[in-house]
């Protein structure tokens, strides 16, 4: 009987694939291949163009300043964006996170604004630290919300943050009254407050803490999606929820656990963003979070849950800023790059369909 | 009739009731299993077999009634309690996750840490043991090739997907088996050598309860056949003593047993 097993399952190997199983086989087992190429693809065309040919201002694409500023450009969507991977990880959506990370910001910044500021609020002039882990405490327990009303009353997770987007969004401006904080209004807590925007060289390079903290950000929680148990339930929970509860995973706390810690690192995102920006305003980026969908769906992450992976989702993000820079550069309309992330998503999904009908 | 006296049910059900609602699917229903025996459980859609089958793996609480499981008064809350008491259960719909490989499936829900910080503090994964867990164990049930066990479930085909949901009930020193309609979704060859799996099972000590449609398969491999009908218990007969026709006389209530002719007792 074992003798049998073992002549299919080698016959199953000798099987000859076409290249195009092969390639379908190569992206079910590593999903972030098909947006790495696209990645080095747009990196090649921007280049060349830019050497090669009197495209617009290109010739300043593969220039060190150029490449740190797009560095420096992708530390709002790539935090965001890893709240964002391990929510749709578990076949969810989260609408509310750009609204969540504004509430979260604007805490921050309205506890450490100087209390001698105009037009403060009644909880100004904070120490700054503290204001930091409130503001990123509020926006985890706002995390937290989702995860309860997804887990206690069952909704569907797009309709519950569609809900807590707005509320967040109408918190955030019956509170804080749609006033944008200056960094300088911050005087001595400046430094603190403004700290993930501070720059430093590496040779030609310029990078900022706010770029470092997204990487390490990235890294942990890669580590912490495959390497620990929380992880594979994660995956799990995602992939097929009644297995996961029949294995004995409680899949409640499982995702509930997941809005959490989307929560704290959207919190996180909060500040970084203050840095990022200089200041904290309520009308900080308004699509970010079509935005962060995006770079997860580039990423080769699906939205059905159960696969993808971070590191995807970090060429996702790069993907979007280079499509952006390159795109103006060359001297064409903002309306270009929306155009080709529109036909990337698509694509994408399409990609997402194709290698989910594997068979070895 | 009986033949042995002195074997004691690994897994008894005395008086079990359970209802949903105005649906009752359990009504004082009596169960055993007897340690090393294949019980196949048989029965009409709606008669109560996978209530039967669900309170015993813990998928279900029980309104009233008590359960002992190697002699001792259990209550399970959960599929997990079930485990630790060694009942292991695989489901109809296999409950492995397509998109997870062999190993983590193997694993899920009870997965290993690394010894020392990395595993307390850092909560690590020891992957490359539990890999070398799944592939002994699956090499020892004989279905799978050694270097495919980081290949991800949903690449394999329905038997190798019902091998390794039942490589997963029998490596984790689990007692009691419980297979649910284990067949059901496969092509003969690949019934036949999950039939083989259960015999292989049963040889290895364990004890085995088989949910079934399937006549001619439970008529192969059980040693007993509990039939449950109306949310009780009709009868427990043997492939020796009773036919195919039979039981399923008794499955509508055609047939009726007398307790004397019933096999209550162990036959291995």
């Amino acid at each position: 009987m074992s003798e049998t097993a073992r002549t299919t399952a080698a016959e199953e190997f000798a099987n000859s694939a076409t290249p195009m199983q092969k390639v379908q086989h190569a992206l079910h087992r590593y999903p972030w291949l098909s947006p790495l190429i696209v990645l080095v693809v747009l990196i090649l065309i921007f280049a060349i163009l830019g050497f090669g040919f009197d495209v617009g201002s290109l010739e300043n694409f593969a220039k060190p300043a150029t490449i740190s500023l797009m560095l420096q450009q992708t530390v709002i969507i790539g935090t965001l964006a890893v709240a964002q991977t391990i929510v749709i990880l578990t076949a969810g959506i989260d609408l509310s996170i750009g609204a969540i990370m504004v509430f979260g910001q604007m805490v921050m910044a309205n506890l450490a604004v100087s209390a001698t500021a105009s037009n403060v609020t009644f909880m100004a002039g904070q120490n700054p630290y503290l204001a930091v882990v409130i503001g990123i405490a509020v926006a985890t327990l706002a995390g937290g919300v989702n995860g309860f009303l997804i887990v206690r009353f069952n909704l569907p997770p797009f309709i519950v943050t569609l809900g807590t987007l707005s509320i967040f969004t109408a918190l955030t401006l019956i509170i804080f009254k749609a006033r944008t904080i200056q960094g300088k209004e911050f005087e001595g807590a400046q430094d603190v407050m403004g700290i993930m925007g501070k720059d430093f060289q590496i040779g030609p390079f310029g990078f900022t803490i706010g770029l470092v903290v997204m990487l390490a950000v990235y890294v942990i929680m890669a580590y912490v999606l495959r390497g620990t148990a929380w992880g594979t339930h994660v995956y799990a929970v995602g992939d097929d929820p009644t297995a996961a509860e029949l294995s004995g995973i409680n899949v409640k706390r499982v995702l509930f656990s997941v809005y959490l810690a989307a929560g704290f690192i959207i919190g996180i995102a909060g500040w970084i963003t203050i840095g990022r920006l200089g200041s904290a305003s309520p009308n900080v980026a308004p699509e970010i979070n079509l935005e962060t969908i995006t770079a997860v769906v580039i990423g080769g992450t699906s939205l059905f849950g159960g696969r993808g992976r971070l590191v995807g989702t970090l060429i996702g993000t790069f993907i979007i800023i280079i499509l952006d820079f390159g795109l103006s550069l060359a001297g064409l309309d903002q309306a270009y790059r929306v155009l080709a992330i529109g036909i990337l998503v698509i694509a994408a999904v399409a990609v997402d369909q194709w290698i989910r009908k594997v068979k070895i | 009739m009986t033949v042995t006296t002195s074997a004691k049910p690994i897994v008894q059900g005395k008086n079990l009731n359970k209802s949903f609602g105005r649906v009752i699917g359990l009504n004082n229903c009596q169960f055993e299993l007897f340690p090393g025996e294949v019980l196949a459980v048989v029965g009409d859609n709606g008669a109560g077999k996978s209530t039967l089958i669900k309170c015993i793996s813990g998928a279900h609480e029980v309104d009233s009634g008590e359960i002992f499981v190697n002699d001792q008064e259990v209550s399970f809350k959960s599929t997990h309690d079930a485990r630790t008491h060694g009942v292991e259960t695989v489901y109809q719909t296999l409950a492995v996750a397509p998109a997870l490989d062999i190993s983590e499936n193997l694993y899920l829900g009870r997965e290993v840490r690394k010894k020392g910080i990395l595993g307390k503090v850092f909560r690590s994964l020891d992957k490359k043991h539990m890999r070398e867990v799944s592939t002994k164990s699956l090499s020892d049930l004989g279905v799978l090739t050694v270097q495919s066990i980081t290949q991800t479930v949903e690449t394999l085909s329905g038997g190798q997907r019902q091998a390794v949901a039942v490589a997963r009930a029998g490596t984790f020193g689990s007692q009691v088996v419980i297979l649910d309609e284990p067949t059901a979704a496969l092509g003969v060859n690949e019934s036949a050598r999950v039939l083989q799996l259960i015999k292989d099972l049963r040889e290895r000590g364990m004890s085995i309860i088989l949910i079934s449609h399937n006549m001619p398969q439970v008529f192969d491999v059980a040693d007993r056949i509990h039939i449950q009908r109306l949310g009780r218990r009709a009868a427990v007969v043997t492939p020796q003593t009773h036919t195919m026709n039979d039981v399923v006389a008794i499955m509508t209530g055609a047939m009726t047993v007398p307790e004397e002719e019933q096999q209550l007792s162990p036959v291995r």
